[in-house]
């Protein structure tokens, strides 16, 4: 049995399969190589995830190298669940990608759509997987630059100055990083992530730590999209090919926080980070202003796509309101909501994709009576939006219902009152699409703007439902994220073991 | 005093990060915005290497002598790899500046807010 080499088949089978695109030229064949590759990696980390929860933590020692020496991969509950979360969001929207792309992308340029899809894959299941520091800056650089791809292959021309935006922002976030870790590096003498979280205690220069820990603060912020330093995301996921946004929406942002999760609570510790530096007293006020103020803004827009981006800005303040909390229920809950509203947004986006594909764009207002021209592309719309709203029976809920049990367990009432408010605001946004799609009759006189509409392509369709049928799995048994969310945070809590 | 010119090479990294900064929030023009990026990252490398440096230190290569002082490779080695970064992300946004220009006419920030705000929303 090969079954030790899986964590370096992880990253590699994607990583080859980016090159091999290129060389093939031929789009259908690049979607298929990249499909093929995909759907192995997923198999590989649902693997993963179920050796480390039968026993334990994996160490993988890169090219037989030991750990101080060489590079490792560390692989504990937390990692395996997002690994699994990234490949099999990928995956699917990768199998729903070939129809939408092929509307957007010109032909002879598809093939590099996927082999920047491949990479940016790689660059993310990479930063989830490594256990050396300046590993986490490579891959990150790799999945951005992918990233800065994608989104430029968008139709308008405005997709080109969202990347560019994004490229220069998010250069400077991951230089940041870098900073950081190399001050680490000057205090401590390692890379190795365990090493770190050993020596960071002891070392002689305490001041170089706080630099570092600092530097990487900001860096990981800026690259989440946490609410005063997101100013990149609404027209990056607004003007990228519709697929490329709703894979990232599920991914991107979720890795930097994960990036965050690791370095604060299992490197510097939560002692460090929440005790000694206050770090909530930074973290929780961008947080709350975040999902309160995003979601406000989300309430005024009119083109469907940036609403959903601004949601995302407002979700991602959920879910860092949970880690700031820095208890076990406060990072359950964010955590779990990582997850779920990977999920539900992955699956809004993908929505919003089918929409695009047959009405040619996303106006609201002339969405009228999308119903009777497109009611599974509506009906998924609306069960994922009822998510992200938090209805019961829904993976929303489930992860709101956890946060705000959290902030009363701290007895941080107002959070769990701002938490509620936005929620409506959330009720407020979504439900006017829906009242659009469902109620409205086109104005008298005006031509129908959804004249001649049918349904979007059954492989559009099918990956959609795929997405929202887990999540409403996961809404109704929600036991079942919660725990493995629960051993993550453990996990964390716990430090390095 | 001592830590002026003691210190100097971190006073470069300081000066050249800041002057990087400072490029890329002040000047409008899209080339020099990725001339100060690339400023700011040739800071890190420095950053990087001034670290590694030991006093009197050679290169590391394993010789049988006694009390031979090296400076550390590991820095080195990571800011190799870095610099590869650094390439590819400007290979990236220059790629990016002439698509810009063509679509655009002009890779000046301002002139570009111009022509988005005249058209409307895709």
């Amino acid at each position: 049995m090969t079954i030790e080499q899986l964590p370096a088949l992880q990253i590699m089978v994607t990583l080859v399969a980016a090159p091999i695109c290129v060389m093939v030229r031929n789009p259908r064949g690049a979607w298929a190589i990249a499909m093929v590759a995909n759907a192995f990696v997923f198999i590989n980390a649902i693997l993963l995830l179920n050796q480390v929860l039968d026993t334990g933590v994996i160490r993988y020692a890169l090219g037989g190298w030991a750990a101080p020496t060489g590079i490792e991969y560390y692989i504990d509950a937390m990692n395996a669940a997002m690994l699994v979360l990234i490949s099999g969001i990928s995956a699917l929207v990768l199998s729903y990608a070939y129809r939408s792309v092929g509307k957007v992308v010109p032909l002879g340029k598809q093939y590099l759509f996927y082999s920047a899809w491949m990479m940016c894959v790689t660059g993310l299941m990479g930063i989830v997987i490594t256990g050396d520091a300046f590993n986490v800056f490579v891959f990150l650089e790799i999945s951005s630059l992918a990233m800065y791809t994608l989104i430029s292959f968008g139709q308008d021309k405005r997709a080109l100055t969202a990347s560019f935006r994004y490229l220069v922002l998010g250069s400077v976030g991951a230089s940041f990083i870098l900073i950081g870790i190399g001050f680490l590096y000057a205090a401590t003498g390692t890379l190795n992530m365990i090493d770190l979280a050993a020596r960071i205690p002891e070392s002689e220069s305490q001041r170089a730590v706080l630099v570092a820990f600092s530097f990487i603060t900001l860096g990981v912020l800026i690259k989440s999209a946490v609410f005063p330093l997101h100013a990149w995301l609404p027209n990056s996921y607004t003007y990228a090919p519709i697929a490329a946004t709703a894979f990232l929406a599920g991914t991107a942002t979720k890795v930097s926080l994960y990036i965050l999760l690791r370095f604060f609570f299992s490197i510097f510790g939560t002692q460090y980070s929440f005790g000694q530096h206050l770090l909530n007293g930074v973290l929780l006020p961008a947080a709350v202003a975040g999902f309160v103020l995003m979601s406000l803004v989300a309430m005024f827009q009119t083109d469907l796509r940036r609403m959903l981006a601004y949601s995302s800005v407002a979700q991602i303040g959920y879910m860092v309101a949970g880690f700031s909390l820095a208890t076990q229920a406060g990072l359950t809950a964010g955590i779990v909501h990582v997850i779920n509203h990977a999920m539900v947004k992955t699956s809004l986006f993908m929505a919003v994709g089918c929409i695009l594909y047959q009405v040619g764009h996303t106006h609201t207002p002339s969405l009228d009576n999308l119903m009777k021209k497109m009611p599974f592309t509506c009906v998924a719309f609306i069960i994922s939006g009822l998510g992200l709203i938090g209805v019961p029976l829904t993976v929303g809920f489930v992860s709101k219902f956890t946060l705000i049990e959290a902030s009363m367990e701290k007895g941080w009432w107002g959070i769990a009152a701002l938490i509620l408010i936005s929620s409506l605001m959330a009720v407020i946004y979504i439900g006017r699409v829906i009242e659009v799609m469902l109620f409205r009759k086109s104005r008298e006189g005006a031509p129908e703007s959804t004249t001649g509409m049918s349904e979007a392509p059954l492989s559009m369709l099918v990956p959609m439902y795929v997405l929202v049928i887990v999540g409403l799995y996961f809404g109704i048994n929600g036991g079942a994220t919660l725990e493995v969310a629960g051993q993550a945070a453990s996990q964390l809590l716990g430090g390095f073991r | 005093m001592s830590n002026l010119i003691g210190l100097y090479s971190y006073w470069i990294v300081i000066v050249l990060m800041m002057a990087g900064l400072y490029i890329m929030i002040a000047r409008y023009n899209l080339v020099k915005k990725i001339i100060g990026l690339g400023l700011f990252q040739t800071s890190i490398f420095y950053l990087y290497i001034t670290m590694g440096k030991v006093d009197g230190g050679t290169a590391p290569i394993l010789m049988d002598e006694p009390g031979v002082v090296y400076s550390n490779p590991l820095p080195h080695v990571l800011i190799l790899t870095a610099i590869v970064v650094g390439v590819a992300t400007t290979a990236v946004a220059l790629a990016l500046i002439v698509r810009i220009y063509e679509a655009y006419g002009t890779i000046e920030e301002d002139e570009i807010k111009v022509i988005e705000a005249a058209e409307p929303d895709a």
